[in-house]
C-alpha cells in the first residue's frame, strides 16, 4: 500500500488539476461505484461456489423419484432422515466405515504430517549444516511434482513390499508435506528468535525440549495451516486409493463414492446414496475449517505484518 | 579395492537373481496352464476383483459349498472407471488377482499385453462351450479357434423401448423396420416429442447398431489385425442418423444426465434402442412412467429381418500369474453358468447371462410391472439367439471411443458428419496399433 502513496518527486504531475481532483475522494474514502461492484463480483461468487452445495442438501432432502421431476434448488418432500438411514443401513453401513477411514487417513495422517513437516522446517531453519541449501532444493522440487504423477511409481514400490492394499499403502505417503516443510521453515526463521533459543540453551533445555515448549507455540499459527491444507489434500485424495486399495472396507470416502456412482446404472437407488453421501462428506471439512478458521487467518496474516 | 569387489560382486548375483526371477514368474504360469491345467494340491485361496453389485453374497454361496477353494471378492469402480487401469498396474507389478470381470471390448486389450491365460487347456471349460450361446463364445476366443481366454458372464442384447401409450394415443404405428422408424420420427415431431435422443458419446450404442447391421469393426487373423470403421454397414448407420440429426428428428442430449433421464421422465423421448440392461436404467431414471412402457425387437434394415445388436456384456477372466487355473476356471464356470449364481445375478444387479440355459432362467419369464406386466426378456431371449458371431472388438478401444466420440460430438453441434468421425477413428486407430507395436493390415 505505501507504494501508492504520492512521494516528494511526484508533487509535479500532482500538480495538474485533473489529478488532483480526482485524488483526493479516493484517499478519503471509495466511490460508491467501486464499492457495488466490487459487492457484486464477490457476491456472484460467493453464490456461485454455495450454490452447488445448496444443490447437495437439497438434492438429499428429497425421494429418489423426485429428483428429476421437482425444481433443483428447492425442496420437495423432506426426507433427509430416512434418506441417512438408510444409506447408514446399505450393506451393513459400509458408508459409515468409509468415513471412519477418511477421518483416520485425513485426520492422523495430517497431524503426524504436519508434525513431521514442522519438525523439518524448523531444523532447516534455525541449524546451519551442510547440504541445508540442497535439501531445501529437493524439498521445494517436491512442491511442484503432483501427487497424481507419484501414485503409479507408488504403487508399484509398495507392491515390491507387499505392502499394496493396505491401511499403509494410503497413510505412509499422506505424511509426506513438501510444501508444509517450506512453509514452517519460511514461518520458523520469521517468528522463532534465534535471542529465544539461545537462552533457553543457556538455561538448560535440551533441543528436542525447546522446540516441543517454546517453538511449536510460536510456529502455531502456521502449524494450523499446514495442518488444513495437509487434511484437505488427504480427505480429497483420490487417484492415490484408486490405485491402491481393492478391499472396500479400506476405501476412504472419495472412492467408495465414486465406486458407487459408476454402478448407478444397474443399482438405482445408488443415485440418491452417492448424494446424501457426498453431502454428509463434506460436513468434516466445514466444521475442521470453522474450527480452525481463527488460528489459519492469524497465521497467514501473522508473516506480512511483521 | 575388496570393498569395490564386493560390491561389484553383489550387485551382479543380485541382478542374476532379479531376472531369473522375473523370466520364471512371467513364462512359468503361462506353460503351465496351456499344457495342463491341472489341479492344484490342498486347499486353494482364490481372489476375485469384480465390479457387480451384490457379487458378494453369490461367493459366499460358492464359499459354503466349496471349503476347499475359497475365493474372496475384492470389488472397486466399473471397468473403464479404474479398474482395468489397476489390472494393468497390478499384471505389471505381478500382484494381479486370479480372476477378474473384463467386458467383451476390454479383452482384446488385455490380450493382448499378456494378461490373460489360455483356459483352452482345461477340459471342463471346452466342454463348456455348448452351454453358452454362440456369439457370446466367439468374443471371448478372440479369434483363435483353440483358446478360451475368459468365461462369457453376460450379453446385452438389443431392443427398442418405447412409450406404447404416447403411440397408441396419437396413433402412430410401432416401427418394425428403420424405414418406418424415421417415418415415425416426424409423427412424433410433430406431436411435439422426439422418437429417441441420439446419445453423442454412446459409441457402444452405435457399434451395436453397426452390430445389427452386419458390420465387423476389428478382425484379428491370429497374427495381423483389421480395422475396418467405415465398412458398408458402418456408413449405412451413419448416414442413417446423420438424416436424423439434420432434420431435428432426434434430441442430442448427453446420456446419463440428470438433463437425459428427464428427457424420459417428462415424455420428451419416446423411444430408447437399448440393451436388456437398459429396462432398469429406464426405470430408475424414469419412475413417472411406470407402467407406460413397453418393449420390442430393434428396427430392421430388411423387411421382415430379425437381426440383433448387441451393447456391452462381460466376462471373468483368469490372469497370467495365478497359481491355480484349474480351480480358477471351476469357479468361473460355476458363476457363470449355475441357475443358483445366474438368479441371483439377475436379482442383485440385472445381469443378464450368456448361457442357453441361463435365458430361460424362471425368474426371467416373469412379467415385468414397470412395462406394464409384458415378459419383456422373452424379447432378449430372441434378440440374443440372432446376434451375430462376427463382431470383434480391438486393442485400443479406449482410444477408438475416445476420437470416435470426440467426432460424434462435433457432428452433433454440425461441425462434420457421423461419418467423418468414423473415418478420423478409423486412421487414429490405425495409427495407434502402430505405435503399440501391434501388427495391423491396411
Amino acid at each position: 500500500m505505501t507504494a501508492t502513496l504520492p512521494t516528494p518527486s511526484d508533487t509535479t504531475t500532482a500538480a495538474s488539476p485533473s489529478r488532483r481532483r480526482a485524488s483526493a475522494p479516493r484517499v478519503a474514502r471509495e466511490s460508491p461505484l467501486s464499492r457495488a461492484s466490487a459487492l457484486i463480483v464477490m457476491l456472484v461468487f460467493t453464490l456461485y461456489f454455495l450454490i452447488p452445495i445448496w444443490w447437495l442438501f437439497i438434492a438429499s432432502t428429497k425421494s429418489t423419484a423426485q429428483l428429476t421431476s421437482t425444481a433443483a434448488l428447492w425442496f420437495a418432500d423432506f426426507n433427509l432422515i430416512e434418506n441417512v438411514s438408510s444409506l447408514i443401513a446399505y450393506r451393513d453401513g459400509v458408508y459409515l466405515k468409509w468415513m471412519l477411514n477418511s477421518v483416520l487417513y485425513a485426520g492422523l495422517g495430517a497431524l503426524l504430517g504436519t508434525l513431521f513437516a514442522a519438525m523439518c522446517g524448523y531444523a532447516l531453519a534455525k541449524y546451519s549444516f551442510p547440504g541445508r541449501d540442497a535439501i531445501f532444493n529437493v524439498v521445494l522440487g517436491g512442491v511442484l511434482v503432483p501427487a497424481t504423477a507419484l501414485a503409479l511409481p507408488l504403487f508399484l514400490l509398495f507392491s515390491q513390499v507387499g505392502l499394496t492394499n493396505t491401511f499403509w499403502s494410503v497413510f505412509l505417503p499422506s505424511l509426506v508435506s513438501p510444501f508444509g516443510v517450506y512453509l514452517t521453515r519460511i514461518f520458523a526463521a520469521a517468528s522463532v528468535p534465534d535471542e529465544l533459543l539461545e537462552a533457553a540453551r543457556l538455561d538448560g533445555s535440551g533441543e528436542v525440549r525447546t522446540f516441543f515448549t517454546i517453538s511449536v507455540k510460536l510456529m502455531l499459527p502456521a502449524l494450523v495451516t499446514v495442518f488444513l491444507f495437509q487434511f484437505v489434500a488427504i480427505w480429497n485424495n483420490f487417484f492415490l486409493p484408486l490405485i491402491m486399495l481393492r478391499d472396500e472396507t479400506l476405501f476412504p470416502v472419495t472412492l467408495g463414492l465414486y465406486a458407487w456412482n459408476s454402478q448407478v446404472n444397474q443399482i438405482p437407488e445408488l443415485r440418491l446414496y452417492v448424494l446424501v453421501g457426498a453431502f454428509l462428506s463434506i460436513i468434516p471439512l466445514i466444521i475442521t475449517f470453522l474450527l480452525l478458521q481463527r488460528f489459519w487467518r492469524s497465521g497467514l496474516g501473522a508473516g506480512s505484518v511483521k | 579395492m575388496n570393498v569395490k569387489r564386493t560390491l561389484v560382486a553383489g550387485a551382479v548375483l543380485s541382478a542374476v537373481v532379479l531376472s531369473g526371477c522375473s523370466s520364471a514368474g512371467s513364462t512359468g504360469g503361462g506353460d503351465d496352464a496351456a499344457a495342463s491345467c491341472a489341479p492344484s494340491d490342498g486347499n486353494v485361496e482364490l481372489s476375485f476383483t469384480s465390479w457387480i453389485p451384490g457379487i458378494e453374497e453369490v461367493v459366499d454361496v460358492w464359499n459354503e459349498a466349496n471349503p476347499d477353494i475359497q475365493v474372496a471378492v475384492q470389488t472397486g469402480p466399473n471397468g473403464n472407471g479404474g479398474t482395468y487401469q489397476n489390472f494393468f498396474n497390478q499384471l505389471e507389478a505381478g500382484n494381479a488377482p486370479d480372476l477378474g470381470q473384463i467386458e467383451y471390448d476390454a479383452l482384446p486389450n488385455f490380450r493382448v499385453q499378456n494378461g490373460l491365460m489360455d483356459l483352452g487347456g482345461c477340459e471342463d471349460v471346452v466342454v463348456a462351450q455348448d452351454d453358452f450361446v454362440d456369439w457370446t463364445w466367439s468374443q471371448v476366443q478372440l479369434g483363435e479357434t483353440d483358446s478360451v481366454y475368459a468365461i462369457p458372464q453376460d450379453s446385452g442384447p438389443m431392443g427398442m423401448f418405447y412409450r406404447a401409450d404416447l403411440f397408441e394415443e396419437n396413433g402412430i404405428e410401432i416401427p418394425t423396420t428403420w424405414a418406418e422408424y424415421k417415418e415415425a420420427a416426424k409423427q412424433v415431431r410433430e406431436a411435439g416429442g422426439y422418437i429417441t435422443n441420439f446419445s453423442q458419446g454412446d459409441i457402444n450404442q452405435f457399434a451395436g447398431f453397426v452390430w445389427q447391421a452386419g458390420g465387423s469393426w476389428f478382425q484379428n487373423d491370429g497374427s495381423d489385425w483389421t480395422v475396418d470403421l467405415t465398412d458398408d454397414a458402418s456408413k449405412t448407420v451413419a448416414d442413417y442418423w446423420q438424416e436424423l440429426i439434420d432434420e431435428d428428428l432426434v434430441s442430442t442430449v448427453p446420456a446419463w444426465t440428470t438433463e437425459w433421464d428427464n428427457a424420459y421422465n417428462t415424455g420428451a423421448a419416446w423411444t430408447w434402442n437399448s440393451a436388456v440392461w437398459g429396462a432398469n436404467s429406464i426405470a430408475s431414471g424414469a419412475p413417472d412412467t411406470a407402467g407406460k412402457w413397453s418393449v420390442a425387437p430393434l428396427p430392421q434394415w430388411n423387411e421382415g429381418g430379425s437381426a440383433a445388436g448387441n451393447w456391452g456384456g462381460s466376462s471373468t477372466a483368469v490372469f497370467t500369474g495365478s497359481e491355480h487355473p484349474y480351480e480358477a476356471a471351476k469357479f468361473a464356470l460355476w458363476l457363470n453358468t449355475s441357475e443358483e449364481a445366474l438368479t441371483m445375478l439377475n436379482e442383485s444387479a440385472n445381469i443378464y447371462p450368456a448361457t442357453t440355459a441361463g435365458l430361460e432362467l424362471p425368474v426371467l419369464s416373469e412379467g415385468v410391472e414397470f412395462y406394464g406386466g409384458q415378459s419383456i426378456y422373452d424379447v432378449f431371449a430372441e434378440a440374443s439367439a440372432e446376434v451375430s458371431s462376427d463382431f470383434a472388438w480391438g486393442p485400443t478401444m479406449t482410444q477408438t471411443y475416445n476420437d470416435v466420440s470426440d467426432g460424434f460430438k462435433s457432428a452433433v453441434s454440425g461441425d462434420g458428419t457421423l461419418f467423418d468421425a468414423l473415418e478420423k477413428g478409423q486412421t487414429s486407430t490405425i495409427d495407434a496399433l502402430k505405435a503399440q507395436a501391434i501388427p495391423v493390415k491396411e
